[in-house]
């Protein structure tokens, strides 16, 4: 082999591993670059800014037809949730009562999370089935039944989503714990901690133990 | 002192004699005649002849993947069906008071699904990182196998582990207060590998792991978190994940409530902000008693129960030498001490932990004791390597309310009775 052709397949040789580390810079070079197609295709998540959302848009009454036809079965016709299923709609001035429900109207805090969550996990067993412009409209109606929007002839869409808020959105605080005395700074009590002890609550009472025997 | 048979006496009455012995220098001479008086006839479990001991059993292929002897098939998973609307979107409890030691079995570890069990194939399966990254990866689980891997031992628990006790006790059985929550050794690859391999821009704060089942499941994860001790898992207890523990992946969230541990792990996008998904909104958010709710409540509290005795695992003696036994963890760290009373809170006496003390996973303790065959109020109070001390539900109440559904790390109180029942019971 000549020198200048043995300089080419060197200057080969390197182009070559320069491709392969350029392909990939990670330290273990494992993995492939994921296609365009391929994220679109998975990419669907969608957060309260609008980062994600499709283009498209849904009427209210279009919703309406969607939910009546492959959501009222479980969640009801007004959104009441049947048997265990969850409640959508009502709820309101419930937090702080001794039966709250929490429903998109009365507890969740961005309505992204309506269409994100649709669009992913819902109908239940027929999940990522909906167009985005069937998941606009069956997020309208469910702004619509939880009188977040009144107007029946209002259509959502990719450039006024960001613009529907919820109201109990100011309503979630960050997370405080520890908040029970740690008795870090205290040893807890160890001999004769307490002078009389009753029993104040028992599980039988309520007896809802799965294959509990009744005494 | 000799305890060794002499020719023409029965083992029986020899150690009849010396137990009654030790009985009464313990001061439980009660206790050990009445263990004697049963073997005042033969035992025909001893003089009478057993088939197994005769006839031959099963060959080596009978039981190619060996599964528990059939007098356990009492031990499995229950539901708690009133709880769920489907089986699908349901969850099932661990039966930690048939279980020792510190690791999960892993066909006992309790499952929670949002659209049931997956069944991935794992030549199908791809892990794609994209987002704020320099470059989008793709991954088969061929790939992830070739990253350097490591194994640890970390306890899940469900957030809403002991959620259905804010009100007061409600299920008699540990296995359905505290049964939400396993623990076993995970093998795989630190997340942050494959977030270097793929690497993250400056602006990059959180991650979304999500799921490749019909729940599609998301969840934020902060990226300190991820960086720190997040596993990529594809093995536990050294087999393949179960298929209901997301096999062929998923994430491994260490110390942090189980709903973050996502199965079926396909995806993971980097992002500048969270992305509020339905699972850390309208569920694993903490409603107070003011009407607002907190989120983004990762970590899991320091917690014990006695798993034994407990109401599925009543006392079958009624008197003399006792083991009460339980797990303490914490999403803090390790379990520093843990302390048992049996009479409702008045004394404690410091438990004997044994077995590996490892971050963020359980913790085996005993507490060894004469029973009197009064009636008992046992309860366990851990205390984690942060110096955090288990607080009462009474204390979570003042500082929570009742209607927070998640977070209940309250100390367990149970009632064991002359017969040896055993009761959930709240005292003041």
């Amino acid at each position: 082999m000549s020198k200048s052709l043995k300089a080419i397949c060197a200057v080969a040789a390197t182009t070559l591993l320069l491709g392969i580390s350029a392909a990939n810079a990670g330290k273990y070079n494992l993995g492939r670059k994921a296609l365009p197609e391929e994220i679109k295709a998975w990419n669907t998540d969608v957060r309260p800014d609008g980062q994600g959302l499709p283009k498209g848009q849904g009427k209210v009454s279009d919703g309406e037809t969607i939910y009546n036809e492959q959501c009222a079965a479980c969640h009801g016709d007004f959104g009441e949730g049947k048997d265990r299923w969850p409640v959508l709609v009502g709820g309101k001035d419930t937090l702080k009562s001794d039966d709250p429900v929490k429903t998109i109207g009365s507890y969740w805090p961005y309505t992204s999370t309506i269409f994100d969550y649709v669009r992913r996990s819902m109908p239940f067993g027929n999940a990522q089935s909906l167009s985005a412009n069937e998941t606009y409209a069956l997020t309208a109606y469910l702004l619509y039944m939880n009188e977040i929007i009144d107007d029946e002839k209002f259509v959502l869409s990719d450039k006024n989503f960001t613009s529907v808020r919820l109201p109990n959105e100011k309503n979630f605080t960050k997370d405080v714990r520890p908040d029970t005395p740690t008795q870090a700074q205290q040893k807890p009590c160890m001999k004769n901690c307490k002078t009389e002890v009753k029993i104040t609550g028992r599980a039988r009472v309520l007896d809802v133990t799965p294959d509990a025997k009744k005494e | 002192m000799t305890n060794k048979i002499k020719p023409g006496q029965s083992e029986s009455a020899a150690s009849r004699r010396t137990f009654l012995k030790g009985g009464l220098a313990a001061g439980g001479a009660i206790v050990a005649g009445a263990t004697a008086a049963r073997s005042a006839t033969p035992d025909k479990a001893i003089t009478e002849p057993h088939e197994w001991a005769q006839t031959l059993g099963e060959g080596v292929d009978a039981r190619p993947y060996g599964t528990p002897s059939e007098f356990e098939k009492h031990v499995v998973r229950r539901n708690v069906s009133w709880l769920t609307a489907t089986p699908e979107s349901s969850v099932n409890f661990t039966p930690l008071h048939e279980l020792d030691g510190i690791i999960t079995p892993n066909g006992l570890c309790f499952e929670r699904h949002h659209a049931g069990i997956a069944v991935v194939d794992p030549a199908k399966h791809r892990l794609m990182i994209n987002g704020l990254v320099d470059k989008p990866l793709v991954f088969t689980m061929d790939d992830l196998k070739r990253f350097p891997r490591v194994n640890k031992v970390f306890f899940l628990e469900c957030a809403a582990n002991s959620g259905m006790e804010w009100r007061g006790a409600q299920l008699n059985g540990c296995q359905f207060t505290h049964g939400m929550v396993h623990n076993v050794m995970y093998t795989g690859v630190p997340l942050k590998y494959l977030l270097e391999e793929a690497g993250i821009k400056s602006s990059a704060k959180w991650l979304m792991p999500e799921g490749a089942d019909a729940s599609g499941m998301t969840r934020s994860v902060p990226l300190f978190k991820a960086l720190d001790d997040c596993l990529v898992a594809f093995a536990m207890n050294g087999e393949a994940l179960r298929p209901e523990q997301g096999y062929p992946l998923r994430l491994v969230v260490p110390g942090w409530e189980g709903n973050m541990w996502v199965k079926w792990l396909r995806r993971i996008e980097v992002g500048d902000q969270p992305w509020h998904a339905r699972e850390e909104t309208s569920k694993y958010t903490d409603l107070m008693e003011n009407g607002k709710a907190r989120r983004f409540t990762w970590e899991m509290d320091c917690k014990s129960v006695i798993t034994n005795p407990s109401p599925q695992a009543p006392l079958k003696h009624t008197q003399g030498q006792t083991v009460i036994t339980g797990v303490a963890w914490s999403g803090r760290g390790t379990i520093k001490r843990v302390d048992v009373t049996i009479d409702g809170g008045k004394n404690w006496h410091t438990a004997r932990l044994d077995g590996p003390s490892l971050d963020k996973s359980l913790h085996r303790f005993y507490f060894d004791f004469n029973w009197d065959g009064k009636p008992l109020l046992m309860q366990s109070r851990a205390i984690d390597s942060t110096g955090y001390v288990q607080p009462t539900k009474n204390e979570l109440r003042k500082a929570r309310g009742t209607n927070s559904i998640y977070h209940n790390n309250g100390i367990q109180t149970w009632h064991v009775r002359e017969n040896g029942a055993v009761e959930n019971v709240e005292i003041s």
